[in-house]
């Protein structure tokens, strides 16, 4: 069990920076932007195939950044000079994607796990700084020990490399470019007012949202030690669970404690998908279901609470007028009978 | 500053629901002038501010802004030197965002966007100050989310948005006409204020004859895509609104009888 967990806190870790680029397009864009599913295999395809081909991972993950980034950069041209719709261009670009991935590819599986990827780098270098053992020892202590995972490398790293992203973000959205970018989301006819061209920057910020997914497809592809072309399938609704489920949980009062709640949300969503996978009749292919229903429940809950907590209110008000009404009988009716 | 040419605009060319816009408009606003302009629906006055604005280009004629031909040049570029104010509230604030940072997005008309805080300590005095022109405390709640403020208040911050980085041309769309009386008075008495102390070429659409009386050095009276009535400076300080409520029957009313071009 603890096992399982770890892996899922791992793999939250890296699905958050995808989570993070939905939560730009659908958020701060205002775009529901479907071109996620196919630039998510993008990253993974590009990085992969490089690495294949004796490219430094870490090159190849820039790339993959890279090629993410235009990918997005297409979709906000369908919609702004195409003058097509926004779902309708995202879906475009994501069926588009697939087959232009299958290329990348040349075939629809690349496999990662006799070379040297970012992952396998980054573990190496931490046994160099020795705190596993460190870490270890003190899980021991307290009498844990009994749990080991591999490394702790990959999870340290990736929440740190997400808080990193996510910084970044809160930092972007505050300067010029990025308030021009957010007010284009939120009103776009008060900015054009404004000498911003907002075709512009819907391009920019759909590329931006796509380059941080490539950038996620890319470590998940060589984190799992593989490349498929299926993967991206619903990577939208994970995404969105994510930014769903963190800000009904974390809230999201401004952008530093919304994109937060993002990372937490991707993790949390993990948390959730594998406590639910051990759950004796479910078998992996429920997957998307269990993934829809966690979105379905993340919409609807937060609003059935809140007419719950509506209710009690107004039942409190009915209480205490009745308490009033009974203490002072006669001069409250008096009053009701003259105000008729 | 401003000059309009032989404007001409149709809508649905070709098909039954044709209908002329504006029809050949000439315009001529020099520095600092404030016209106000009046009429029915649909008499073109929102189609010519659009024309202005560059949310539509005139299928005829030429929009100059000092000295220089803006006519086919995209609403962003233009908005750089045109400031405007909507009728709607809601249009002129991201709502979603805080005071300062729509001051600042309004900043970024004249300056170039770049990788700068929107928001530094010395913008936010600047800020700071000029809220404080409106008197309506917002220079007390910087970090206030815009969609919380009531409708008066928006509009006052728009039109100080619009306004604060001095605009070659204002632009001013039926702007009190969402409001309740006494914050339309307000919005117009600041408008008032605004555009005297730094001298803005304005153009104020308005439905509310009395404050097109009240406002502005020059008046005009739009009807079914034409200018039908021109005040100047002398002229408007005698007005009334029963006079321009005659003028108005006298001018349609000659129109069933007379020739079209005769009156104009």
């Amino acid at each position: 069990m603890p096992t399982a967990i770890f892996g899922s806190l791992e793999a939250g870790a890296l699905y958050a920076l995808m989570a993070l680029g939905v939560y730009l397009s659908f958020r701060i864009l205002d775009f529901p932007d479907l071109t996620v599913d196919g630039s998510f295999v993008t990253g993974g395809a590009v990085a992969a195939v490089m690495i294949v081909n004796g490219f430094n991972p870490f090159i190849a993950t820039i790339a993959a950044i890279v090629a993410g980034f235009l990918a997005g950069c297409f979709t906000g041209l369908l919609h702004t000079k195409g003058k097509i719709n926004a779902l309708l261009s995202g879906i475009l670009m994501m069926i588009a994607l697939y087959s232009i991935n299958l290329r990348i590819m040349g075939k629809s599986n690349v496999s990662l796990l006799s070379e040297e990827t970012v992952i396998t780098k980054i573990t190496e270098f931490w046994k160099q700084l020795k705190i596993d053992d460190a870490i270890q020892t003190g899980l021991s202590a307290i009498g844990i020990g009994g749990f080991i995972p591999k490394t702790w490398a990959i999870l340290f790293l990736m929440v740190i490399l997400a808080f990193i992203v996510k910084v970044g973000m809160d930092w972007f959205l505050k300067t010029e470019l990025g308030l021009a970018l957010r007010a284009t989301g939120d009103n776009e006819t008060m900015v054009r007012s404004f000498s911003v061209d907002t075709d512009f920057y819907k391009i920019f910020g759909l590329g931006l949202s796509n380059a941080l997914v490539a950038f996620s497809g890319a470590l998940v592809a060589q984190y799992n030690g593989f490349s498929d072309v299926g993967m991206g399938i619903g990577m939208i609704v994970i995404g969105l669970a994510s930014v769903i489920i963190g800000e009904a949980v974390f809230g999201a009062k401004n952008i530093i404690r919304a994109t937060a709640a993002v990372i937490g949300g991707a993790i949390l969503y993990r948390i959730i998908v594998t406590m639910a996978l051990r759950v004796e009749f479910l078998e992996t292919g429920d997957m998307k279901l269990i993934t829809a229903l966690i979105v379905i429940c993340a919409l609807i809950l937060p609003k059935v609470i809140d007419r719950q907590k509506e209710k009690q209110r107004k039942r409190k008000r009915l209480k205490a007028m009745k308490q009033a009404d009974a203490e002072g009988r006669g001069q409250n009716l008096a009053a009701v009978k003259s105000d008729l | 500053m401003l000059q309009l040419n032989q404007i001409y605009k149709v809508f649905n060319e070709g098909t039954p629901d044709e209908k002329v816009a504006i029809n050949h408009i000439n315009l001529n606003m020099s520095p600092g002038d404030f016209v106000t302009v009046i009429g029915s629906n649909g008499a073109g006055k929102s189609t010519v501010m659009s024309v202005i604005s560059g949310k539509l280009t005139p299928d005829l004629g030429t929009v100059n802004i000092d000295g220089k031909n803006l006519t086919e040049l995209s609403e962003h570029k233009r908005s750089s030197f045109i400031g405007r104010v909507f009728q709607d509230p809601m249009a002129g604030t991201a709502p979603s965002m805080t005071i300062e940072e729509n001051l600042a997005i309004a900043y970024g008309r004249v300056k170039s966007r770049g990788l700068g805080l929107g928001v530094n300590r010395k913008r936010r005095d600047f800020f700071k100050e000029k809220l404080e022109t409106l008197h309506l405390g917002l220079e007390n709640r910087l970090h206030a989310k815009v969609g919380l403020l009531s409708g008066g208040e928006r509009q006052a911050l728009s039109l100080l948005m619009a306004t604060f980085t001095e605009p070659k041309i204002l632009l001013l769309d039926e702007h009190t006409a969402a409001l309740d009386p006494s914050r339309a008075e307000l919005v117009t008495q600041l408008t008032k204020e605004i555009v005297s102390q730094y001298g803005l070429t304005t153009l104020m659409v308005t439905h509310n004859m009395q404050q097109a009386l009240e406002l502005g050095n020059r008046l005009i009276m739009m009807d079914k895509g034409q200018i039908i009535f021109e005040v100047d400076e002398a002229a408007k300080q005698e007005l009334t609104v029963e006079k321009l409520l005659n003028e108005f029957q006298r001018i349609r009313g000659e129109k069933m009888n007379n020739d079209r071009a005769v009156l104009i």
